[in-house]
């Protein structure tokens, strides 16, 4: 699993690396798979609107009313249909690449198992509304539909009466099992459309609707598929004769030939298999995580961290222990995926508070900020070679250990969002290097969601808390890599050192003060 | 600002993407059935004959019921399966035993397969059980049809109409 992971992952990132340079990282529609599902489902949900407006629900006048929308009324009507089904056909596409790209990259892991989980349903839900989208057109791929859903229905043993002999003949049809169709095909959406909020009520910021410049294009592109190439029906259904040749949609119904290979029990028994091996993979192998803590003589209330969590973790309750704030973070443990982009928005994690005091308001329980400072001290106590150079790497990132040498060391991190801006501050004034690097995930692809962004916000002073001004930026270089660019990152990494060498040692330009005892009251930096 | 490259980059993108989407959203075409064949379909639901008789209970059997259980005659509810066969020209296609549906096996057995033949006269022979005797059929019937290429043959029971019939 670990290798399909490695190389599935590597592959994806080369694609969206392709992607980036067409359309740049802010615009590439591989960062925002999520939030065009939402945009093709809410296409899907106004186009059906409109149609279901003059769209007849007995069975005997559905096909005709279609065709009316299709042709008499191609400039609306037509049109809508068309994106009707495209959308939906879209929704499928972005819908799977989902999946596939959380998987690659092993976001469903820890508290993630809880969109992930639902994610599965909603892939049933999705399925549940094609499926009866087209039953309810009653042309002949209806009635192909029709008959092979329900047959394959009819292997469970569940339902007392045979569902396929409603459409056996003319004589058996039913006029009420079809207008049912039409409800189920409202309710189902309707039912997706709650579990697709329920899906993303842990992530905060949650991206549902893509950037502006990309949901009109995409939109642009549907009308123009719609007009060229409109949706249209397969003739009407006629029980009496079967069609020997159909048009199926490919996105929904590509299991359905294997009805004819197999029998119904077999095909549920996949489909089932293949839902609960999907409904497992969170925990496969069950991944340890570390949340944050909070440690409330350390904490002042200021909610830095609860705006900045990207997985809606942390809450901002009234004070408990009797100091002279509002209130207090609480951390739920069950949504903590362990990021530690809540101590990087810290004010008290600090490093130039005295060692002995150095607890931030919330730490990281496996990473606390005073290891993160002796990290720096030896690391920095092992570069001999100058530029001497400090990467800071995150745990999703690319593999960076082999760059370790007299000239340079590496410092990972679960997340870069993790990294307080006074770090880069403390560790340019104290000379204890003469440029920091920050690397990682891709930009607009951070495992965990916000770090990245944060973190650039932090630095160019657009979020609290900001890097001071002091610190010059020149000693700071920046390139988020992923795991597809190391040569392109090896190369950036050449031309910043190049770029340290022809500037001071940093020692020279801010002399290194002596520690004082009480220097941690200060808390300057905060 | 971006470089003409990157805008036909992106149109490339664009056009790939509406080409995959139309494309397969009917496309390739699916044979579901070769075009000189016809299609026969054998579909019904029917109970089947109460596996045992009912039989009166005898009062030692009713002084052990609680007074509200209490009723002369005790009729087991599981069904016999149903025995269904079915020719086409002679040669026997299907002969299946179908058990009741229901936890207590006391519901309706439902049939449903289908057979492809070719185009032109064939003889179909259908026959049932659905009684507890041992050897014969309750129903059977027999009829040379001629179907066309796309046509749907459909066999359907129904006993108040005197067994089989063809649709």
């Amino acid at each position: 699993m670990g290798k399909v992971k490695q190389y599935g992952r590597y592959a994806f990132e080369r694609v969206e690396s392709l992607f980036d340079v067409a359309f740049g990282s802010e615009h590439n529609p591989l960062y925002h798979l999520g939030a065009l599902g939402w945009f093709f489902y809410w296409i899907v949900a106004v186009s059906g609107i409109y149609l279901y407006i003059f769209f007849d629900t007995g069975v005997s006048r559905a096909y005709e009313s279609v065709e009316y929308l299709t042709y008499e009324q191609w400039y609306a009507g037509g049109v809508a249909r068309s994106l009707h089904r495209y959308a939906s056909d879209a929704l499928i596409i972005v819908m799977m690449l989902h999946l596939v790209r959380e998987f690659l990259m092993d976001r469903l892991r820890g508290p993630r198992w809880f969109s992930w989980v639902l994610g599965t349903a909603i892939l049933w839900l999705v399925f549940a509304s094609g499926i009866t989208g087209y039953w309810i057109v009653w042309d002949k791929l209806a009635q192909y539909v029709a008959i092979v859903s329900s047959e394959w229905l009819d292997s469970l043993p569940l339902f007392g009466q045979s569902i396929a002999r409603n459409f056996l003949h003319d004589s058996t049809l039913s006029g009420r099992f079809f207008t049912l169709m039409v409800f189920i095909h409202i309710a189902v959406p309707l039912i997706l459309l709650f579990v697709m909020w329920i899906h993303i009520q842990r992530v905060t910021r949650p991206d549902v609707n893509p950037p502006r410049a990309l949901g009109i294009t995409v939109f642009a592109m549907l009308i123009i598929l719609s007009l060229v190439y409109p949706a249209e029906s397969q003739g009407p259904a006629d029980l009496s004769r079967v069609t020997s040749n159909i048009g199926l949609d490919w996105f929904y119904m590509a299991l359905y030939p294997l009805l004819d290979i197999f029998s119904g029990m077999t095909v549920w028994w996949i489909v089932g298999v293949a839902t609960v091996f999907l409904f497992f993979l969170p925990w496969m192998p069950r991944k340890k995580t570390f949340s944050a803590v909070v440690d409330l003589d350390n904490c002042n209330g200021c909610e830095r961290c609860a705006n900045d969590c990207p997985f809606n973790a942390i809450s901002m309750q009234p004070r408990s222990d009797g100091h002279p704030y509002l209130k207090e973070a609480v951390v739920s443990v069950k949504k903590c995926v362990g990021c530690g982009i809540c101590v990087g928005s810290c004010p008290t994690a600090t490093p130039f508070r005295r060692r002995s005091a150095l607890i931030a308001g919330i730490e990281l329980s496996d990473k606390p900020v005073m290891q993160l400072r002796e990290q720096v001290i030896r690391a920095s106590a092992a570069l001999t070679e100058s530029p001497k150079l400090l990467v800071y790497n995150c745990a999703a990132g690319p593999n960076l250990t082999t760059l370790t040498g007299p000239g340079l060391a590496v410092l990972t991190l679960p997340c870069i969002g993790q990294l307080p801006p006074s770090f880069l501050d403390f560790i340019i004034s104290r000379g204890y290097a003469d440029g920091v690097f920050l690397t990682g995930c891709r930009a607009g692809s951070c495992h965990y969601r916000l770090g990245i962004e944060w973190t650039e916000q932090r630095i160019k002073g657009q979020r609290d808390p900001y890097l001071r001004e002091r610190v010059p930026r020149e000693r700071i270089g920046i390139f988020w890599a992923g795991v597809d660019h190391t040569n392109v990152l090896l190369s950036q990494l050449n031309d910043f050192r190049e770029r340290l060498r022809k500037l001071q040692p940093a020692h020279k330009v801010h002399k290194q003060p002596a520690v004082k005892e009480d220097e941690d009251k200060v808390l300057d930096h905060a | 600002m971006r470089n003409p490259m990157q805008y036909l980059g992106q149109a490339v993108a664009y056009v790939l993407f509406a080409v995959v989407v139309g494309y397969f959203s009917a496309s390739p075409v699916y044979r579901y059935l070769d075009p000189d064949k016809a299609l026969i379909k054998l579909n019904f639901s029917h109970a089947g004959q109460p596996k045992q008789e009912c039989r009166r209970y005898t009062q030692e059997e009713l002084d052990q019921l609680a007074p509200n259980m209490r009723r002369p005659m005790d009729c087991p509810r599981e069904r016999v399966p149903l025995l269904v066969e079915l020719e086409i020209n002679g040669e026997l296609q299907l002969k299946q035993s179908v058990p009741p549906s229901g936890i207590a096996s006391d519901g309706a057995a439902t049939v449903y397969e289908k057979f492809q033949v070719s185009s032109g006269t064939h003889t179909v022979s259908v026959r049932m059980r659905d009684s507890r005797r041992e050897q014969g059929y309750d129903y059977a019937t027999e009829k040379v049809v001629n179907v066309e290429s796309g046509q749907i043959l459909v066999i359907d029971f129904e006993p108040e109409t005197g067994g089989f019939k063809f649709l």
